[in-house]
């Protein structure tokens, strides 16, 4: 049995969803010492795409305006997290994590006054605050009903340009749509991942693009699954822009995809590079708090690792990610035993329709924290001065009806970050 | 609406398509005489495709019903000659348990003999060796020969063969409103086309009544007053992993939670028993959820930590006896001629068990054929089901086998729990009813394995709703909107057991169905 290995660090994130992540990069952009560790989440199953607020619950239209949408939450829904953020700090912290993601070379669009209409693999949209620089020119297209091209590939499950075409045709008579095959996977089944790391290399990109220009005619604007590029879509994107001289976006695939995959890869290469410790796929199996700080407990494949910080931030998510965990008899906080507001019983968690539309209360269950982002006891007290959450192990919100995941993530990862700070400083 | 006010004639019109009703449909056919089979919905939607898929050794009711015990050995060793493509002869203890009466468990193999089932004693070392997750706990162990049925692939087996001998017709979707009655006879069912929303008028010389749990509202149709069913709704949990290779009974008087049958890659565990006045709304609770653990639990400790992927609520028929338990003496079939009810060309068959299926269906046919003066004797125990490829889609252990077998790479797997190509989609349009023109998710979830794995749907429905589309069967928003429904339907299943890992997976299918695609606002965005 090897000997534990001691890191001592300022701060230290529980999670590697976007809430651990960004909660890394705003303290990494405060000169905050930092460790993060935790299993890498669900970041792989997103998109890419960033919602603030993009539905309100039971209300059946779109949400347009989302600081509109902020405003009117603080007034229904108090205890809501985002309506415990200001606005200027959920603006500032999108702008932060998005210009953080630009200069690791994934280029993000600005927050905007209004949401997005993002394109869905189905060719529903969706309402989303930011998209990744490959996406833009979608919903941008869609806008103008710009004639555009759907290609898609042979072997390529789950994504269908009939389909996407099918539903989006009353929107955007223009669009139309394609199928190739991908160079050097003619037969069988392909997988946007394989294509995507296929495609840092030049003579592929050269390949496709011959492919492309053979189905696109006079149509100059294309759309395909994402999968341009894992490392630089930016740059691939621009390449094949070139080879084809067609303007090109990206359309989201099935989870886990190419965007969501391109987030986990760019943050395990990059925080570590910029002085984070970071140690991902790995379960915190204790944290205990001291006199003079918090230690918490995990191994790796080299043996247990001690981590001891003066403040810790818990963004473990919910029960995909590992933060929650639903019991027959209750559902629990898994790391401290946290207590969980949540329904009075398992029946109620679930109701009877899976696509209502006001969501399903087992989503509303979560820890509380007060206005500082500290998690409190039964009895209403801070657990521990050193402790913090954010991310959507918080009560109060269903980030699923209100496509708001991201939006929740970034936002109480900045407020959980800056509190930290203030205690750190002493302030 | 449609100008043509359909009208449809057969020999002879059976009303449900669950496994007995489409074995009178086999059976009719093998004597040469033409039906036509309705359902309200679709094969196997009542009781038929709601249970354990246990083919009976008979030993479960030695003590209770010898009788019934005797037919289930004697269809068991049948069905396994006859229908070998339905069924996996797994094998089945009975087991007793520290708890368990050991006077109950001493007289079973005397019981058994009696009714000339096998039955061997195990000793506990040896059943734990066989079945290692057994408890610790056991004291007595007998094998017997247990088997599973898939109630699916059967049913619409015997739908095949009937339409291959003589072009019988099989009608999902359509319900009886009532009948056309004149001179002690049925002349007609005026029904209710559900697929394509008209009225339709069957007109034949003999009327079936194979409605399950229904068929006491279907003989009132008819004015009949003589069926008279209690309702028992049964709930099963079906669990991620094939806990057992066998078949587990707990060796004591039929309780709630005592029997483990396997079904492919899966094991179903149930039932309880709780009488009910509804046949419509019925869902699993959490209390019975629970018990069926609980108790199952005391056979297989690994029942209480298991990973369950779904659960659902039945309604058995039973048949009213004065002074009978539910679990007891009720679980015999009855086939009533009507003939003091004014109708000389209607009967009723109801009751009865998965297990005796062919038996019900032999009984009725030579009603019906003695009726029609057809003096053809029964086929049905002599002749073997035909083995066809596209149902067998249907069999939680065929999928998986075939595609080691043969398997070309351009035939992308669908469904990558239960392994289901595309090319097995096809195959199921190219046999299914000439009345569904229409190719949806429905239809395939009802005849093949998608959907029934660990993901239960949730990635399978988009790549087959794409795949749909992509055929030309999706040309709008329509697609969507049976992706939804299929995701609502499949959802009701699981509802009931989603903790630990099912909520995980739960929360990843509702981010990717709702968050992402937006099937929760569907028209709202569009």
């Amino acid at each position: 049995m090897n000997a534990p290995r001691h890191f001592t660090t300022q701060l230290a994130v529980i999670g590697s969803g976007i809430a651990g992540f960004a909660a890394s990069i705003f303290a990494l952009n405060r000169k905050i010492a930092t460790a993060q560790v935790g299993n890498t989440g669900a970041v792989a199953y997103t998109t890419g795409y960033l919602d603030l607020i993009g539905k309100r619950d039971g209300v059946a239209d779109v949400v347009t305006d989302p600081w509109q949408a902020l405003a009117s939450l603080r007034e229904t829904e108090p205890t809501h997290p985002l309506s415990r953020v200001a606005a200027d700090d959920i603006q500032r912290a999108f702008a932060e994590f998005t210009a953080f993601l630009g200069e690791c070379g994934l280029a993000y669009s600005a927050p905007g006054a209004v949401n997005i209409s993002a394109l869905t693999p189905v060719g529903t949209l969706k309402q989303t605050l930011c998209v990744p620089a490959t996406m833009a020119a979608g919903p941008h297209a869609l806008a103008a009903n710009a004639a555009c091209v759907i290609v898609d590939f042979r072997g390529l499950k789950g994504f269908s340009g009939v389909e996407v075409v099918a539903n989006l045709r009353q929107r955007w008579p223009r669009l139309t749509t394609q199928r190739i095959s991908f160079p050097g996977m003619e037969r069988g089944e392909v997988y946007p991942e394989v294509m995507a790391r296929a495609l840092e290399v030049p003579a592929i990109r050269e390949k496709l693009a011959e492919a492309l220009n053979g189905v696109a005619g006079s149509t100059s604007i294309i759309g395909l699954p994402a999968m341009l590029g894992m490392h630089r879509p930016d740059h691939v994107r621009a390449e094949l822009e070139r080879l084809t001289g067609r303007e090109i976006f990206e359309i989201p695939t099935m989870p886990p995809s190419v965007p969501g995959i391109r987030l986990r890869e760019l943050f395990q290469q990059v925080l570590p590079q910029k002085g984070v410790t970071l140690v991902p796929q790995q379960k915190v199996t204790s944290l205990s708090f001291g006199d003079d700080g918090a230690t918490l407990a995990l191994s790796d494949n080299f043996g247990p690792i001690r981590v001891h910080a003066q403040a810790v931030i818990l963004a473990t998510g919910r029960f995909l990610s590992g933060g929650l965990e639903a019991h027959p008899t209750g559902i629990r906080e898994h790391l401290l035993d946290l207590p969980v507001t949540q329904p009075a019983a398992r029946a109620d968690w679930y109701r009877a329709r899976y696509t209502d539309p006001r969501g399903h209360p087992i989503h509303r269950a979560g820890i509380e924290v007060d206005d500082s982002f500290r998690p409190l006891t039964s009895e209403g007290r801070r657990y521990h001065d050193r402790l913090f959450a954010a991310g959507v192990i918080l009560a109060h919100q269903d980030w699923i009806r209100g496509r708001s995941g991201a939006g929740i993530a970034i936002a109480t990862a900045f407020k959980a970050v800056t509190e930290a700070e203030r205690f750190l400083s002493g302030r | 609406m449609s100008s043509d006010a359909t009208t449809l004639e057969t020999e002879v019109l059976i009303i449900g398509g669950g496994v007995t009703g489409t074995g009178i449909m086999r059976d009719l056919a093998l004597r040469g005489i033409h039906s036509l089979l309705i359902d309200k919905r679709d094969l196997c939607a009542g009781a038929s495709g709601g249970n354990h898929g246990l083919l009976h050794s008979g030993a479960r009711y030695v003590s209770t019903d010898p009788g019934a015990a005797m037919e289930c050995r004697q269809e068991n060793a049948l069905l396994k000659r006859l229908a070998p493509q339905c069924i996996e002869t797994a094998g089945g203890l009975f087991v007793a348990v520290e708890g368990d009466d050991p006077a109950f468990a001493e007289q079973f193999p005397a019981l058994c003999r009696s009714a000339a089932i096998e039955c061997e004693e195990l000793s506990p070392g040896e059943a734990r060796r066989l079945e290692p997750l057994l408890s610790e706990e056991l004291f007595k162990a007998y094998r017997v020969p247990d088997a599973t049925i898939d109630p699916f692939h059967l049913a619409m087996a015997n739908v095949d063969h009937a339409r291959l001998i003589n072009g019988s017709v099989y009608r999902p979707h359509t319900e009886v409103l009532r009948f056309e009655v004149a001179a002690g006879e049925i002349r007609a069912a005026i029904c209710h086309d559900h697929l394509h929303n008209r009225p339709l008028t069957i007109r034949a010389r003999q009327f079936v009544n194979a409605g399950g749990a229904w068929a006491m509202n279907i003989a009132r149709l008819a004015g009949c007053a003589d069926v008279r069913l209690l309702y028992s709704k049964g709930t099963i949990l079906v669990s991620s992993d094939r806990l057992a290779q066998r078949v587990i009974n707990r060796l004591r008087p039929p309780g709630d939670g005592d029997i483990l049958v396997p079904g492919g890659t899966v094991s179903l565990l149930g039932t309880t028993s709780t009488r009910v006045d509804d046949l419509e709304q019925v869902a699993p609770t959490a209390e019975e959820i629970d018990r069926n653990i609980r108790e199952g639990a005391a056979m297989i400790p690994a029942l209480a930590g298991a990973r369950y992927i779904r659960a659902f609520s039945r309604v058995r028929p039973l048949l009213q006896t004065v002074g009978a338990t539910d679990r007891a003496a009720t679980r015999g079939f009855a086939l009533l001629d009507h003939a003091t009810q004014g109708v000389g060309n209607f009967c009723t068959i109801t009751g009865g068990k998965l297990t005796t299926f062919r038996l019900m269906a032999e009984k009725t046919s030579d009603l019906v054929a003695r009726r029609l003066g057809n003096d053809q004797a029964s086929a049905t125990a002599s002749v073997p089901l035909p083995d066809d490829e596209a149902s067998s889609w249907a069999d939680p252990a065929a999928a998986p086998k075939r595609w080691r077998h043969d398997r070309d790479p351009d035939d992308m797997i669908l469904c990558e729990c239960e392994m289901v190509p595309q090319s097995a989609i096809e195959q199921v349009f190219a046999s299914s009813p000439d009345i569904e023109k229409e190719r949806t998710i429905e239809l395939i979830a009802l005849r093949t394995r998608a959907g029934k794995g660990p993901c239960q749907g949730s990635f399978c429905g988009i790549r087959i709703g794409s795949w749909l589309y992509d055929q030309g069967y999706y040309r709008d928003a329509t697609g969507l909107a049976q992706m939804r429904d299929f995701f609502d339907e499949r959802f009701k299943g699981q509802r009931s057991v989603i903790w630990g890992q099912q909520a995980a997976q739960m929360e990843l299918a509702e981010a990717l169905h709702c968050g992402l695609l937006g099937l929760d606002t569907l028209g709202g965005d569009q």
